[in-house]
């Protein structure tokens, strides 16, 4: 019993993880209708400014701030310089041009602060968290965090005209700009959200794995994995979806013998296409109506 | 006048005559295969400066420096090196590629330093078959150094399982009945170790209660730990790479277990791991070596440390002094030179791997102090010794003498 609580927590505190990373995929699906596979190396990137910054004696919050702003930037700068090109493009010139992406980010990211990993100093500390040895106050705090994130884009969706308008650009693009919405600004904006997200995902996650240029390989795969199980159009979805994929993670590696080692992160796969076959929009997303 | 051009006579076809004799001798002292000529020796190098494993490209980076400053002193017995050292990107594939063209374009006299365990086993048939020597091979995997089967191949580097081996004898001896968690990298690095460890217990194999291996795409071991934890064992061995050896080390702390902690070698690096992991996580943690850690103060006024920074700041510049990587280019190329000093001018492939085996007592800058490389003819394994270390304060506390495990014949 002790042993399954353990897990149970451990799970939780991972899940945490895959929480933030799956809101970022949802911010960019609700953006532009497709995952973009650099995100998580755009979160590295972002983190490793953090810590930059950090090394330049510039404080915590000062260095969190301007991570923000440079993501928020970068983020949109990147969607005008490659993807607004590309956008009359198919998918699968997205899909290379992702790639892409993530190989150039990662290298330049290797090649600038090299592949030995670096602690990345936690606002929370690390002791226990309410005497429980299993969460450190760090990931209470990235449990914290997300939900703040989670509440503040809620909000933002559905009360405020930029995120009525951004939905509206990404799901049906030509009704909105009939509205007078600029829809090429909003995927740009979005992709500048979607980056500053991101950023707070990896500087929240690098304490926990250590920052290099590959940490985010693993936690995007399971971050996906989230997302897809939450349903790809809820941020609630995603953040639910996170915890339980955690959660299962654990108990499937602990209780089912053999399954444990070599098969956790086909697990994440699983999962994915499980969901898929069974429930298309994931557990809280909308289901999606096309008129033709 | 004819006595003194007799004389002339004399003077000059007995001189003739010596440096016909001179002559004739240092020719039949020079040989060469392809690859080597009165001024060049080419060596080839495959490294991954790409890909998954690209952290370990600063290797190659200063074997290539080292050659640098052996060229700038004026070569070996006058001969420049020519590196020519290409990236596999760790693939398998690329790396029989990139191994045929050092071979059949490059023509290179040997290959030195490949790196990895998979990429090493998928040229090793190549070389041998085509009788070129794979010398040194950047991995421990006890494959590599098998002379009746490989007798091209040799390592470099002590054995995974060599390791294994002498931290159970460290365990039975000091904790005759405690409780082994062997946590492992599921793949040549943790199986070989496991190996190691099994048959060093022997008939105490029973010790371990607990075993689980991770896969390096995992984000976090986290779970992994508290599953260990929950099996009741009291030494823990982690047998990890860098950064799932600091997350190991921290998450330990963090959830309140204590148990004795042993690390293996290619995760123990201060400044990658120890660090990283919090020092004060890190303290009482076990771990073998063979090299000497260049930012551990304790070496601050060693020769060959001193010899190895001065190195670094004029030829290699772009290595962290933090990184083990960086020393171990360094070693594997002071070794390599030291391979071609004793070959002479008998440059042949055979001479070669013939100097390779029969090194003595040899002791590149970068090993710790007892540490030596020996090999012979049925010994293809350089590095066999180890000493335990302990975490103490910022730095590892090296204790008890050079523990051997010999492998090799």
């Amino acid at each position: 019993m002790e042993l399954f609580t353990n897990q149970v927590l451990a799970g939780i505190a991972t899940g945490a993880i895959y929480a933030c990373m799956a809101l970022a995929v949802v911010m960019i699906y609700q953006a532009i209708d497709h995952l973009n596979f650099a995100q998580g190396e755009m979160a590295m990137f972002s983190t490793f400014v953090a810590w930059q910054m950090m090394q330049w004696g510039i404080p915590y919050w000062g260095a969190f701030a301007l991570t923000l702003i440079f993501s928020f930037v970068g983020g949109i700068v990147i969607e005008r310089a490659l993807f607004k090109p590309l956008a009359k493009a198919p998918v699968l010139t997205h899909v290379a041009g992702f790639i892409a992406l993530f190989a150039i980010i990662n290298s330049v990211a290797g090649l600038t602060w090299d592949f030995t990993i670096k602690q990345f100093p936690s606002p929370f500390g690390s002791s226990p968290f309410l005497g429980s040895q299993l969460i450190s106050t760090h990931q209470a705090g990235m449990i914290g965090v997300t939900i703040i994130l989670l509440v503040l884009l809620f909000i933002f969706f559905r009360y405020t005209r930029v995120g009525l308008a951004m939905r509206a650009a990404a799901s049906m693009p030509e009704s909105a700009r009939l509205v007078g919405i600029n829809t090429s600004w909003m995927i740009a904006l979005g992709w500048g959200m979607a980056a500053a997200i991101g950023s707070i995902a990896g500087m929240l996650i690098a304490p926990v794995v250590f920052l290099e240029p590959n940490m985010m390989g693993g936690v995007l795969i399971y971050g996906f994995a989230a997302a897809v199980v939450g349903g790809l159009t809820s941020p609630l979805g995603a953040v639910i979806g996170g915890f339980l994929v955690g959660v299962f993670e654990n108990l499937v590696g602990t209780y089912i013998p053999g399954v444990g080692n070599e098969l956790k992160l086909p697990i994440a796969l699983a999962l994915i296409i499980t969901v898929l076959v069974v429930k298309p929009n994931g557990l809280f997303g909308r289901a999606i109506v096309k008129r033709v | 006048m004819n006595c003194r051009n007799f004389l002339r006579t004399a003077a000059l076809s007995s001189a003739a005559f010596a440096f016909l004799a001179f002559s004739t001798s240092a020719n039949a002292q020079k040989k060469y295969d392809t690859g080597a000529s009165d001024t060049e020796i080419k060596i080839g190098n495959i490294i991954p400066y790409s890909g998954p494993a690209s952290a370990y490209g600063i290797i190659g980076k200063m074997e290539e420096a080292y050659f640098k400053m052996i060229n700038d002193q004026g070569g070996i017995n006058g001969r420049k090196i020519t590196f020519v050292s290409y990236d596999d990107a760790y693939s398998p594939a690329k790396a029989v590629e990139q191994t045929r063209k050092l071979v059949e374009s490059d023509e290179v006299l040997f290959v030195f330093g490949p790196l990895g365990t998979p990429s090493n086993t998928a040229i090793m048939k190549y070389l041998n078959a085509k009788k070129i020597p794979q010398l040194f091979v950047a991995t421990g995997a006890t494959k590599f150094g098998e002379y009746k089967t490989a007798p091209w191949t040799m390592g470099w580097q002590p054995a995974y399982q060599s390791e294994g081996r002498i931290f159970a004898q460290y365990a039975i001896t000091e904790k005759p009945n405690g409780k082994i968690a062997v946590f492992y990298q599921n793949d040549d690095l943790g199986k070989d170790m496991l190996k190691g460890l099994k048959d060093g217990l022997g008939e105490k194999a029973s010790m371990i209660v607990a075993e689980d291996s991770y896969e390096v795409s995992e984000p976090t071991i986290d779970s992994h730990i508290v599953k260990m934890k929950a099996s009741g064992a009291d030494i823990f061995v982690s047998i990890s790479t860098p950064k799932f050896a600091a997350q190991a080390i921290k998450k330990v702390a963090e959830i309140g277990w204590k148990p004795m902690f042993f690390q293996s070698n290619v995760g123990s690096s201060v400044g990658a791991v120890m660090r990283p992991a919090g020092i004060d996580n890190a303290q009482g943690v076990l771990s073998l070596a063979y090299a000497k850690d260049a930012i551990d103060p304790q070496w601050k006024d060693d020769e060959g440390m001193k010899k190895y920074l001065d190195f670094l700041a004029k030829y290699a510049p772009f290595a962290n002094p933090a990184e083990s990587s960086a020393a171990y280019g360094y070693g594997q190329a002071q070794t390599v030179v030291q391979v071609l000093k004793q070959a002479g001018d008998d440059l042949t492939r055979a001479n070669i791997m013939k100097q390779a085996a029969s090194l003595k007592d040899f002791a590149p800058d970068t090993l710790l102090p007892g540490v030596k490389i020996n090999t012979s003819a049925t010994d293809f394994y350089p590095i066999e010794q180890l000493r335990m270390m302990r975490f103490t304060g910022e730095k590892w506390d090296v204790f008890g003498p050079p523990i051997d495990s010999k492998l090799g014949g």
